[in-house]
């Protein structure tokens, strides 16, 4: 008879067992970690047998690749690095952003132990031509790590996506990693400025690619595309965690700078059922967080130029990077990480090449800023 | 045979005196400058009897003769002021429900301000009577509403062309394909008002062109520009017109 209902007691077994088969199979060194640190913990908790359910819980924090794709409390943890925003030119054109893509891709072949996958932010292009897109292909095909692909207006407006789709495959998509449902959105789509004005595809990107002029439309994920997000999320129960992947923020930033999601409202209303919420975007190319309600959010770095802070609409919670030096190409730039903490909360590390990393943890976020607050600018903007 | 005297057009002369500007002829319609070059009205005026001069309005029409005037020689400055005296008061005449505006007349100095228009002083707009209790002779007591709005669109075109050359990698003589919008939307972050400050990065006190060519220099990779070229000039335009209201703070780090 199939066990459908455990009780706690076999539930609980059935873990100490895992945990003792993990431990049977490390090498000393994680043994001898592992020894410190529940050591550690039960000083910490001074607790006194038998409570040893607690020093199961220690060891498995602290084994985090050997651990199957749910804990006894929650997922494993596990860390992706992020490259974003590249916005390429052909070789023979800009060496000045192909040199800060190809810094961002050492940084994370650098990373010791190296993170589960690397997402790319989007807009690998600069105006979309299959030789930017193919030059970006080259460089990230570079990475040890593998590579999730997310699409930003850069690369999309020149032909509609279908160089993108060639290389890369749909712009939108889902997976689960490590008891962790990933979705991947193309959240950049606009309404049709280009047809009434008779432009041509590159007039049209052109347009699109200039933040500030007022002629392009905001970004929208569009009806169909919420109705696949529905439909997607349908199928993942609501206490499981979800990474939302967009270029554009979803939510309301700066309307006149394309900072925005036009629906982002009801993106939300769909997003806000599930428990446990991270949104992860590009675009901004900046150091920014936000929360509402239950989803917290991050933005990415660009390895290519920092945009300052809009002039209106940030976050209260965000605390700005400092003023980026003009002199220093690599200043207010850079690439990061992401952990995926075993409460299922996310944390992220800012890689702000020559400047010291800033990390900023889902704490702060979840707290509304009483705890954990990033340390704070000497050159804001203004 | 009568012999045709010269027939004197007295425009320039009467410009020249500086008393009536024949410009505001056209009065009420703008347009009146472009269709002039179509429609230029033909004079048709009298021949001068002998020793004496026609001397003739703008409108092609009016003219009056003054006699003991040889072609080719000068009026006095009094016969000058009543022959063209003369010549308004006859298109008054004519034209009585034509509003005729002396913008010396105008109002008072641009000092002497008002609650209606604090900046400006009392100046006349279009269709307005001028008060002709006014100091005479101000340069900027002169000038008319209209003034001030043609004064306005051309710099607003000037700064509009230092809009397309910040947005356009082509007009800055980039060869990396970089244009100041980039990393500056809409202007922002540019701060000039906290030039002359030292850059320690250029070794010496900075203004907004030097920052402007450093970064055509540099992030750009341009040919930099001269102070006094066009371009200069108008990125410079557009870049404060993009601060308007923000305090001046030079030195500002």
């Amino acid at each position: 008879m199939a066990a459908r209902h455990k009780s706690v007691e076999t539930r609980f077994y059935e873990d100490r067992d895992r945990v003792l088969r993990a431990l049977r199979n490390c090498d000393r060194r994680t043994f001898l970690k592992l020894s410190a640190a529940t050591m550690g913990a039960v000083m910490a908790k001074g607790l006194v047998p038998p409570h040893t359910f607690q020093l199961i819980e220690v060891a498995n924090a602290a084994v985090d690749k050997n651990w199957g794709t749910h804990g006894a409390q929650g997922s494993a943890p596990f860390r992706f690095a992020y490259i974003s925003d590249a916005h390429l030119y052909e070789r023979t054109l800009n060496q000045r952003f192909i040199r800060a893509i190809v810094k961002a891709v050492d940084d994370v072949n650098a990373l010791d132990p190296q993170p589960d996958f690397v997402l790319y932010g989007g807009d690998l292009a600069q105006l979309g031509s299959p030789g930017q897109l193919e030059t970006g292909r080259q460089i990230l095909g570079n990475l040890k790590a593998p590579v999730k692909m997310m699409v930003g207006e850069h690369d999309w407006f020149l032909d509609l996506g279908e160089k993108w789709q060639e290389l890369f495959g749909p712009p939108t998509y889902s997976f689960d990693w490590k008891g962790v449902h990933v979705v991947v959105l193309q959240s950049v789509y606009e309404k049709d400025f280009w047809t009434a004005r008779k432009m041509t595809p590159a007039e049209r990107m052109q347009t699109v690619a200039g933040l500030d002029n007022a002629v392009q439309s905001r970004f929208e994920v569009g009806d169909a595309q919420r109705e696949w997000l529905k439909n997607d999320l349908a199928k993942v129960s609501k206490s499981t965690p979800l990474l939302i992947f967009s270029h554009s923020p979803l939510y309301k930033y700066y309307r006149p700078w394309n900072f925005w999601t036009e629906d982002a409202e009801q993106v939300q209303a769909i997003l806000k059922q599930h428990e446990k919420v991270t949104v992860i975007h590009g675009h901004t190319h900046q150091m920014l967080f936000n929360q509402i309600g239950n989803i917290s959010f991050y933005g990415m770095l660009s390895t290519a130029w920092p945009w300052p802070y809009a002039p209106e609409g940030l976050p209260k919670l965000t605390v700005q990077m400092n003023r980026a030096d003009p002199f220093d190409q690599f200043d207010g730039c850079g690439d990061g990480e992401f952990t995926a903490r075993t409460d299922q909360l996310v944390d992220t590390v800012y890689n702000l090449w020559d400047r010291n990393p800033v990390t900023v943890r889902a704490d702060y976020l979840v707290s509304g800023g009483k705890v954990d607050r990033p340390p704070a600018p000497q050159f804001a903007s203004y | 045979m009568r012999r045709k005297s010269g027939i004197v057009t007295v425009t320039a002369a009467l410009v020249a005196i500086g008393l009536v500007t024949l410009r505001y002829l056209a009065a009420a319609d703008p347009t009146g400058v472009a269709q002039a070059q179509s429609s230029l009205p033909a004079h048709s005026v009298p021949s001068a009897s002998r020793g004496a001069v026609v001397v003739e309005l703008c409108d092609g029409v009016t003219h009056t003769e003054v006699k003991g005037l040889k072609p080719g020689q000068q009026m006095t400055r009094a016969q000058a002021l009543a022959v063209t005296g003369q010549l308004m008061a006859e298109w008054r005449r004519k034209h009585p429900d034509r509003h005729w505006v002396l913008a010396q007349n105008d109002q008072a100095s641009p000092s002497a301000s008002s609650p209606e228009n604090p900046a400006r002083g009392n100046i006349a707009g279009p269709g307005e009577t001028a008060n002709t209790k006014s100091q005479q002779g101000d340069t900027y007591a002169s000038f008319h509403e209209r003034d001030f709005k043609v004064w306005q669109a051309q710099t607003d075109a000037f700064v509009n062309y230092g809009n397309q050359v910040f947005h356009s990698a082509k007009l800055l003589g980039s060869t990396i394909g970089v244009s100041c919008d980039m990393c500056h939307p809409n202007a922002a972050n540019t701060h000039p008002e906290t030039y002359p400050k030292y850059q320690e990065q250029l070794q010496r006190v900075a203004l907004l062109r030097d920052m402007i060519d450093w970064c055509i220099e540099n992030p750009i990779k341009g040919k930099t520009l001269d102070p006094n070229d066009p371009k200069m000039r108008a990125l410079e335009a557009y870049i404060l017109a993009q601060r308007k209201g923000v305090a001046l703070d030079y030195g500002k780090h």
